[in-house]
């Protein structure tokens, strides 16, 4: 691991002049795990290294969060510049909440000088979620413009204005996609849209609903979206149905079926952990062999230590994330 | 407001205002221009707007008005301001993520899309951001001036490919 204070090397460069190594993979048909990292509520750096441990030797890249759930932690940027820094492949999440758009046209460009390859592109969870609800909201964007900003500032070398960029960045970019929310029929257009905008990649949100994802992947197969876009299902382990309850009341978006829920409520107490990573190996199971999926996006919110299990049972253990 | 609600269930009969509207608009502007002071005209068309589409759509006078293209409601009503939403936050019921109580604006469009007769599928138009600079203006002078079809010289650049 790398030391906090160790300057970057000349190893450090060339990684930043690189292409993405998660599109190296996707291109090259591997079955792509990502997993999100637990952004510390920290200055110090080991922080990050202690919560990327556990991921960084079965995930292919590490998704950095921006205040998910509107709650305040390490700056995305950071977080990936810092894993960058490690050999790490880092997803920079970027949502609308929080900046206008000359902030968010400068934090592509800072996060590229960084090592940065990878951006998911989102609109971001209203500040009302988190526990400073009475936080100023931005959303001067939506996803969709702070997408096509992006592939404009890689694709024509500008600014949103014009202005000529010296050094491009040469991102890989992501949309996210919620096929369980309202309206589900409708879903796979607004998939069409991200896409047109220049998604190249798509994280969904949890995945605890298997039919609903088919029908949902049905639709944007009979548009040929899925050979336009690299698709990645969210996924994660439930640790009680207590949790489940929560996550499905409290965190905007989510949505676990009852029967879900119920499963986890007849386990025994001391079972339950076991349980939730189990019925999440089953959801991978099911949907790894859906046409159109190409990889799990993990979501192990404080159980980031059961990723590594859940990996290998699923039997997509393949990759190393750092290089 | 009495009213309101049934209307705005009622995109088509919205749209063939909205077009009307329009038309004749485009018609009497190049007179109204020659005979009143410019200051006077924008006031008049501001002041139009509000009540207006204030009343029909909860308007919230960005100035730069895309109605036709998203069902004849109002995306400013969104609480995150989404120009192509619905986000992912969007309730079981179909309400919103930030406003629990209102049905997700956002659903409301798509659904009234479909129900569209001339404009129905704008929906799926891709919607450049905002021109902020515009908030308060009257988006009837905005359009007929072409001023709320300006984009920044980045945001067409893709187009050119
Ligand atoms: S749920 Fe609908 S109205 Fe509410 S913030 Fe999201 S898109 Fe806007």
């Amino acid at each position: 691991m790398l030391n906090s204070d160790q300057t970057p090397s000349a190893a450090d460069w060339e990684l930043q002049s690189g292409e993405s190594h998660l599109l190296q993979l996707l291109k090259a048909g591997h079955f792509a795990v990502t997993a999100e990292l637990n952004a510390p509520d920290s200055s110090d750096p080991k922080d990050v290294y202690a919560n990327v441990a556990e991921l960084g030797d079965v995930c292919d890249a590490i998704n950095a969060t921006d205040g998910s759930g509107a709650n305040c932690h390490m700056s995305s940027v950071a977080c990936c510049a810092l894993m960058a820094r490690a050999g790490y492949e880092p997803v920079l999440q970027m949502g609308c909440r929080d900046r206008n758009r000359i902030a968010i046209q400068g934090d592509l460009l800072g996060a590229a000088a960084l090592g940065v390859r990878n951006v998911l592109c989102l609109t971001g969870d209203d500040v009302s979620a988190g526990d400073q609800p009475e936080a100023r909201r931005v959303f001067d964007f939506d996803a969709l413009h702070l997408l096509r900003t992006a592939r404009i500032m890689r694709d024509r070398g500008v600014l949103l204005s014009g202005r000529k960029l010296t050094t491009p960045p040469g991102f890989f970019l992501g949309a996210a996609a919620n096929p369980f929310v309202p309206p589900q029929d409708l879903r796979h257009l607004r998939l069409a849209k991200k896409i047109e905008a220049g998604a190249q990649f798509i994280q969904t949100q949890y995945c605890y609903d298997v039919p609903v994802f088919e029908s949902f992947m049905r639709r944007a197969r009979d548009m040929g979206l899925h050979e336009k876009v690299y698709l990645l299902v969210g996924v994660g382990p439930l640790r009680s149905e207590r949790a489940a309850e929560f996550m499905r009341s409290r965190v905007p978006g989510v949505h676990i079926p009852d029967a879900v829920v119920d499963r986890l409520a007849k386990t025994p107490r001391k079972g339950k952990r076991a349980e939730g990573i189990r019925i999440c190996v089953e959801i991978i199971e099911e949907i790894k062999r859906i046409e159109g999926v190409h990889g799990v996006h993990i979501m192990a919110y404080r159980q980031e230590d059961a990723v590594p299990e859940i990996v290998e049972r699923a039997g997509i253990l393949r990759q190393k994330t750092r290089k | 407001m009495p009213g309101s609600e049934w209307l705005k269930n009622r995109p088509r009969l919205l749209e063939g205002v909205y077009a009307g509207s329009k038309s004749a608009l485009q018609l009497l502007y190049p007179l109204l221009k020659r005979i009143l002071p410019a200051a006077f005209t924008e006031r008049l068309f501001v002041w139009s707007e509000e009540i207006s589409k204030g009343y029909l759509f909860n308007c919230q006078m960005c100035g730069q008005c895309i109605l036709h293209s998203t069902g004849m409601t109002c995306p400013m009503n969104c609480p995150k301001n989404l120009r192509n939403g619905p986000c992912g936050g969007v309730r079981q019921n179909g309400h919103c993520e930030v406003i629990p109580e209102m049905p997700c604006v956002w659903v409301q469009a798509w659904r009234r899309d479909a129900q569209m007769g001339r404009y129905a599928g704008e929906i799926q138009l891709l919607q450049p951001p905002v021109n902020r600079a515009l908030q308060n203006s009257s988006a009837w002078l905005n359009l007929l001036e072409g001023t709320d079809a300006q984009q920044p010289s980045g945001w067409t650049a893709i187009e050119l490919e």
